[in-house]
């Protein structure tokens, strides 16, 4: 049991499993019912992962379990200025506002074109596309976080485009966390971008900076199907008392092309990623782009999945880490290529800068091949900021302050510029330059 | 305008500058020679702030203020500059945000509005075309990738835009082909005016040729062992600076 982390909430849950929630599920369709027994079991066997399983070794969530979290979330209140934190200057785009995990009703169905269907999770699961897609791809039995969503998440987002569709503006989506007591919860999602769709999605994620912690165990999965094109963008911006597992399966057909952002910025204490991409035909393009900055104790951990199984397939991911203060960054880069998977061409970076002494970072590209005529890359690299280049800067009469911002957006542009939405990246190196704090202690090269 | 005083310099222990004097004054151009090790670099360094060099003695009084004081951002404020003499590669920096950036902090230290984007960019336009500099390498990063004329040709296009009080120029003719060198020249020698100066460190006297100096001196085991006029610098052309061994390392074994 040592792979397990000992925790009154593990007791909790499985009780829920049989008492109040067993009665709610009562009116799910029979696949969806024999899901959640089989990832009952699953979580009844895997329980809360310690450092002992390999893909925790570098992040312990028992501290982040010991609060007495409450399972029921229904008098929530969300307060004006955490949805002001997530507005995007200059941004016109569609809206969408959940709070704990809950759509709310905000008029969303009148503002959004006829061919992009929204609903939420627990009044979607008679549609279509809910009943094809959902929990299809996720291997229950290895993850731990996803298994216990599956067994007991209640509501979150359903979203299908339909086929050929374009959608005209990025729709952006915030979910938003606040509560007065500590809190457990576990949002659901699924999007589907039917054959030939085009979509941008910006999910934000912000938090009421109370002293309530909030653990938010959420998964999401999307599918791309063939010759589909999604964009998705994920901006982590939340308060301190927020600990984040967010695990997104995505599953590619033919043809499509699915391009990953993810930004995980200061202050939510514990974020962890996990983004899994299957590759379940041949010619898909997958991009994966990152940038993680921690600051003050923040424990950022993502960990990507790049499935190749079948041929022709492309991907190509960056990503790039600053640690500050007495942050801990994790990256787990994992890119298996099955025996399939011919003339895959698959390229992997992560690049680090360690901005103060007390700051760490574990990177780890992690290449499993099977297949033997493939072109496959990685590598990653952890440094400080050049003192010749702040320097420079300096001897044209910058400051030392605004130098080593510039250097710090410098490092992350990269990926910055690899966004598509002026305004997102405008807003994105705002951010930068807010949390690259002044006067701090840096590393001397 | 500076006026430096028995300046002392080590890095890391190592004595490099052992009592350096110099004045110059607006309107002058001087030129610093002498051989590889003398302690030319050290000095542009010191003057500009560079961090790892200690100054044991002396003084550096920059229009009256004491300019060891200052940190390097507040010495380019006031109106020093140097061009490097490898000028740093910043990939993710664009050449004009980093212009604009200096640009509006020094406008911001003397007390003048940042400039507006049109002005900025008309600025530009004009300092530009003074180095010959091409209009694509200015929306590039920071001199990524640039050739070695090219990276020189854009200190002197910062030195235009800054406009500094005192310029040093750090061996910025070295691995220049004669284009280059000439075009070099001919911004610095269009910059000059009778409010600046310049300080031009070089090993040869062939930049000399075209940024003619009012005052050559001779920098030999950390010490200004000769000054004279730009017929000083013909002399070390002609003669090399093996003389300068003979006459000078005896004194310092001697000590």
């Amino acid at each position: 049991m040592a792979k397990q982390v000992s925790t009154p909430l593990y007791q909790q849950l499985l009780d829920r499993f049989d008492g109040g929630l067993a009665i709610a599920q009562q009116a799910e369709p029979a696949f969806l019912k024999n899901a959640r027994l089989q990832a009952q079991d699953s979580f009844r066997n895997l329980g809360f992962p310690s450092t002992r399983v390999e893909d925790w070794k570098y992040t312990n969530i028992a501290p982040f379990l010991k609060n007495n979290y409450s399972l029921d979330h229904e008098h929530a209140v969300l307060h004006e200025n955490t949805l002001d934190a997530a507005i995007i200057e200059g941004l016109d785009c569609y809206k969408l506002v959940l709070l704990n995990g809950k759509l709310m009703a905000t008029g969303y169905k009148e503002q959004l074109p006829s061919f992009i269907k929204i609903r939420p999770m627990a009044e979607a699961k008679e549609e279509a596309g809910f009943q094809k897609y959902f929990g299809k791809q996720i291997e229950l039995e290895k993850y731990h976080l996803a298994a216990l969503n599956t067994a007991s998440f209640s509501d979150g987002f359903f979203i299908e485009v339909n086929a050929n569709a374009n959608l005209d503006k990025p729709l952006h989506i915030v979910h938003t966390f606040s509560a007065d007591k500590d809190l457990f919860v576990q949002p659901r999602h699924l999007i589907i971008a039917h054959r030939g769709a085009s979509l941008d999605v910006i999910e934000s994620v912000v938090s009421d900076n109370n002293a309530a912690k909030m653990f938010v165990n959420s998964l999401s999965e999307v599918v791309v199907e063939e010759n589909a094109n999604v964009n998705h963008y994920v901006l982590q911006t939340a308060q301190e008392g927020l600990r984040l597992i967010s695990h997104t399966e995505v599953s590619q057909k033919r043809d499509s092309v699915y391009s990953n952002y993810t930004f995980s910025l200061p202050s939510a204490e514990l974020l962890r990623n996990n983004l899994h991409i299957n590759l379940d035909s041949e010619h898909t393009e997958s991009h994966l782009y990152g940038l993680y900055l921690g600051a003050d104790h923040q424990l950022v951990d993502n960990h990507t999945f790049m499935n190749h199984r079948l041929a022709h397939c492309e991907s190509n991911e960056i990503y790039k880490g600053v640690l500050l203060e007495n942050a801990t960054g994790v990256f787990n880069g994992k890119v298996y290529v099955h025996q399939d998977a011919q003339k895959t061409n698959a390229f992997q970076q992560n690049n680090n800068l360690l901005l103060s002494t007390k700051a760490t970072i574990n990177s780890k590209p992690q290449l499993e091949i099977f297949a033997d005529d493939v072109k496959c890359s990685h590598g990653s690299t952890i440094g400080q900021l050049s003192q010749e280049a702040l320097f420079y800067l300096q001897s044209r009469g910058i400051s030392e302050d605004s130098a080593r911002a510039l250097l710090v957006t410098a490092f992350a542009f990269d990926v910055t510029e690899k966004i598509k939405i002026p305004e997102l990246e405008v807003y994105i190196n705002k951010l930068i330059n807010h949390h690259i704090p002044a006067n701090q202690e840096m590393i001397k090269i | 305008m500076l006026s430096i005083k028995n300046l002392h310099a080590e890095i890391e222990e190592k004595k490099i500058l052992k009592g350096i004097s110099l004045d110059i004054k607006p309107g002058e151009v001087h030129a610093i020679m002498g051989p590889n090790g003398s302690g030319k670099s050290t000095l542009s360094s010191v003057l500009a702030g560079r961090e790892n060099y200690t100054v044991t003695e002396g003084e550096v009084l920059f229009e009256g203020k004491d300019l060891l004081d200052m940190a390097p951002e507040v010495r380019a404020r006031e109106g020093l500059f140097l061009a490097f003499q490898y000028p740093v590669e910043i990939p993710g920096v664009s050449n004009i945000n980093f212009l604009r950036t200096a640009l509006n902090e020094i406008r911001e230290y003397r007390g003048l509005p940042a400039l507006e984007a049109k002005e900025f960019l008309k600025l530009t336009k004009d300092r530009q075309k003074l180095v010959e500099f091409d209009t694509k390498l200015i929306n590039r990063s920071l001199n990524e990738g640039f050739s070695g004329g090219e990276k020189k040709r854009n200190e002197i296009l910062q030195l235009a835009m800054l406009e500094p009080k005192l310029s040093i120029l750090d061996e910025t003719d070295s691995g220049l082909d004669i284009d280059a060198l000439r075009i070099v020249s001919n911004g610095v020698n269009k910059l000059r005016n009778e409010h600046n100066a310049f300080v031009i460190i070089t090993h040869y006297q062939r930049l000399l040729e075209y940024i003619v100096p009012d005052y050559v001196h001779v920098l030999y085991n950390g010490r200004i062992v000769k000054s004279g006029t730009k017929e000083l610098a013909l002399e070390l052309e002609e003669k090399g600076y093996d003389w300068l061994k003979e006459s000078y390392s005896e004194t310092e074994s001697v000590k």
